[in-house]
């Protein structure tokens, strides 16, 4: 396939052709999602009266539009720009197609926090004592996600790194992060449980700039950085032996990919909670898409962004009650994973 | 075995194997004294005693029969049940991973039984173990599919770890869905989610207890076909075996013992997992000693874990199933730290 190379002083890219039309056209796709996502609802608006809404701050859906749908929308796009984002590093790293960060403990990890403060404190989330939901939630989410991220490394370290060893050890601290978190889920109220319940289900409802601005800000720093890392990313797949032969220094640079993945998937589940597999399946519809060898990253992220605003189209509109957004991306994205490891027996 | 020079005699073997029996009744015998003892009120061994021979309506005569014996025999039965569960699925999986916990088993029956309480309203055990079984049974012959077929590769332990956890979360979804709609069944699903043995009365035991023993039984009926199979499906086939016979009554069995389990205690992960493993020295390879050793030894481990989760945090108490999971996780993890992911 041709490539086109782009070149910014020292540095230098690939770009594929196909990769760059895919990105472009998931885009393009987001954008018609999003507006659909800020048409449809309990009060159905034309385009027209979305796009008064939109500059007319008189107008009768002006609130619906900037304080309910849009940040919501956004949330749920850059959530799942940096989920599948964070999901492309680690399946390039542990050279796995079936990796992802919630099989590395860090959704998980960031889920068992989040139902330990919620029972601690009582009848907390969902508003009632502001500061806890304002501030706690996320940033137990975060040291959640980067102490389960931490945890599964640590184990799955042994002189170097293992793909292989490092899925199998997430999927025993996430076992057992499921049981602690089921734990937490009993100690509590029936009520508290409940909210706790479409928190770690991975939900959209109800988010605000608040949720917008910190993946806004993580995407904004870590994009970039990951796009410049995508170099040894791409030595990597060749081996570790290869990969020092061709002058990468090998832990350092998949110690810090790794971070940026945990990073990016910790603020991703501190503002929408555990969307599941999203970070799996975008890398992999991103890949067949562009046909590249690796987990393109920028089409990831696009891909990622219309998996999600869709789930959450279909999740706010397709049934009676709103239903959890990870719920709808976990019966879509499920049959996938097992699809995946199907052929991947042949 | 038999081929190196200094193996022991068959006799030898069988000798030891008598006494590795001994000493596991020995060890049950004092976990079942354990687990009717301690708790937040200890009873001494005399009252307990007692109470079992000569009740006569004391305060520890209440509390023994109506709680601890209910709750030492269900822990005995679901361990004998999940450990023999653990050795039958690693023996036609051929997986050192396989456990009906991390492997969707549990989900399926998890699934099934809510969707029977929320949607046909069933409310007593024995109107929902029928749909646990049911549910159990549609996840086995999922995993067992994406475990087994795929010819002489087969798939890796990864990936069959994997192939549990998409089943898993699958089933997790669909379950989620239907409890975030109905505040009873998130109530009854959140205390059997996290797996326990306690507050179960006797009639729950009776309900389960003719699935378990139909479990064991077919269990045991196929571990002479395990043992030829696990020499390869054309040398089992050469020496005349029914391999779809057998494959047949290994998931009716893997399917009746956790099933029935799952229906009574919730999720309990890691038995299964952990329990083949520390058999497996002292029975070696062959299925006719290592499922009975499974058994006893998962009924040892449930019931330890059980006393320890009571003991931990007294008065109030840890339910076996998380006990188990921070027993067991360790465990895995060392598995997999030790080597490179084996067939075995």
């Amino acid at each position: 396939m041709t490539t086109i190379t782009l070149r910014i002083a020292a540095l230098s890219w690939r770009l594929r052709p196909r990769g760059v039309l895919v990105t472009v056209g998931g885009v393009l796709l987001l954008g018609l999602l999003m507006a659909l996502n800020m048409r449809l609802g309990d009060i159905r608006l034309s385009v027209p009266e979305v796009i008064a809404a939109t500059f007319d701050p008189s107008s009768a859906a002006h609130f619906v539009v900037m304080e309910l749908r849009l940040p919501r929308a956004l949330t749920g796009a850059l959530v799942g720009a940096a989920l599948a984002l964070s999901g492309a590093i680690i399946q390039s790293i542990a050279r796995n197609p079936l990796a992802s960060p919630e099989i590395l403990g860090v959704t998980n990890g960031a889920s068992v926090l989040v139902v330990a403060g919620v029972v601690a404190s009582g009848s907390a989330y969902g508003g009632a004592s502001g500061l806890l939901s304002t501030l706690g939630i996320p940033a137990l989410s975060l040291l959640g996600g980067l102490i389960g991220g931490a945890l599964v490394y640590g184990l799955a370290w042994r002189r170097g790194l293992d793909g292989y060893r490092l899925v199998l050890v997430g999927i025993g601290v996430t076992a057992v992060f499921t049981n602690v978190k089921f734990w937490l889920l009993t100690v509590g109220d029936v009520n508290d449980t409940g909210r706790a319940m479409v928190w770690i289900s991975g939900s959209l409802n109800g988010r605000g700039w608040e949720h917008v601005q910190p993946v806004a800000l993580a995407l904004a720093v870590l994009l970039p950085l990951t796009l410049l890392g995508t170099r040894s990313l791409d030595a990597l797949r060749y081996g570790d032996d290869t990969v020092t032969a061709l002058g990468v220094r090998t832990n350092l640079s998949r110690t810090l990919m790794i971070l940026a993945a945990v990073l990016l998937a910790a603020v991703a589940t501190a503002s929408a909670g555990p969307i599941a597999f999203v970070a799996l399946a975008a890398p992999q519809i991103a890949l067949r898409l562009a046909r590249s060898g690796q987990p393109p990253l920028l089409s990831s992220a696009a891909v990622g962004a219309v998996l999600t605003t869709g789930a959450d189209l279909i999740a706010r509109t397709a049934f009676p009650l709103e239903l959890p957004v990870g719920i709808v991306t976990a019966v879509l994205g499920a049959p996938y994973l097992i699809h995946l490891i199907w052929r991947a027996r042949k | 075995m038999r081929s190196t020079a200094v193996a022991p005699s068959p006799h030898g073997i069988r000798h030891r194997r008598l006494l590795v029996l001994l000493g596991l009744l020995a060890g049950l015998l004092l976990a079942v004294a354990l687990s009717i003892t301690l708790g937040s009120k200890p009873v001494p061994l005399a009252d307990a005693w007692h109470a079992l021979t000569a009740p006569s309506g004391t305060e520890h005569d209440i509390i023994i029969r109506s709680l601890r014996v209910p709750r030492t025999v269900l822990g005995v039965l679901a361990g004998l049940a999940l450990g023999v569960a653990g050795a039958l699925m690693q023996g036609h999986t051929r997986n050192p991973l396989a456990d009906p916990g991390l492997l969707g088993v549990t989900q399926g029956a998890a699934f099934a039984m809510v969707a029977s309480i929320i949607l046909l309203g069933a409310s007593s055990v024995l109107a929902y173990i029928w749909f646990g079984l049911a549910g159990a049974l549609v996840a086995s012959v999922a995993v067992f599919a994406l475990g087994m077929t795929g010819g002489r590769g087969g798939p890796t332990p990864v990936t069959l770890a994997l192939a549990g956890t998409a089943v898993s979360a699958l089933l997790y979804a669909l379950t989620s869905a239907l409890v975030l709609l109905d505040e009873q069944a998130m109530d009854v699903f959140r205390f059997w989610q996290a797996g326990s043995i306690a507050a179960r009365g006797s009639d729950v035991v009776w309900q389960v207890l003719p699935f378990i023993l139909a479990g064991l039984v077919l269990a045991l009926v196929n571990a002479p076909a395990l043992n030829a199979l696990s020499l390869g499906e054309d040398v089992a086939r050469g020496l005349g075996q029914n391999i779809a016979m057998t494959r047949a009554v290994g998931v009716a069995a893997v399917t009746l013992l956790s099933g029935a389990s799952v229906a009574a205690c919730g999720a309990l992960a890691f038995v299964g997992l952990i329990v083949p493993h520390l058999v497996r020295p002292l029975s070696g390879t062959d299925h006719r000693w290592l499922l009975p050793f499974s058994g006893l030894v998962g009924a040892v481990l449930l019931l330890v874990a059980d006393v320890l989760g009571r003991v931990v945090a007294p008065p109030g108490e840890l339910e076996v199933g998380v006990v188990l999971a921070l027993i067991g996780a360790p465990f895995f993890i060392a598995l997999v730290r030790r080597r490179k992911p084996v067939r075995l």
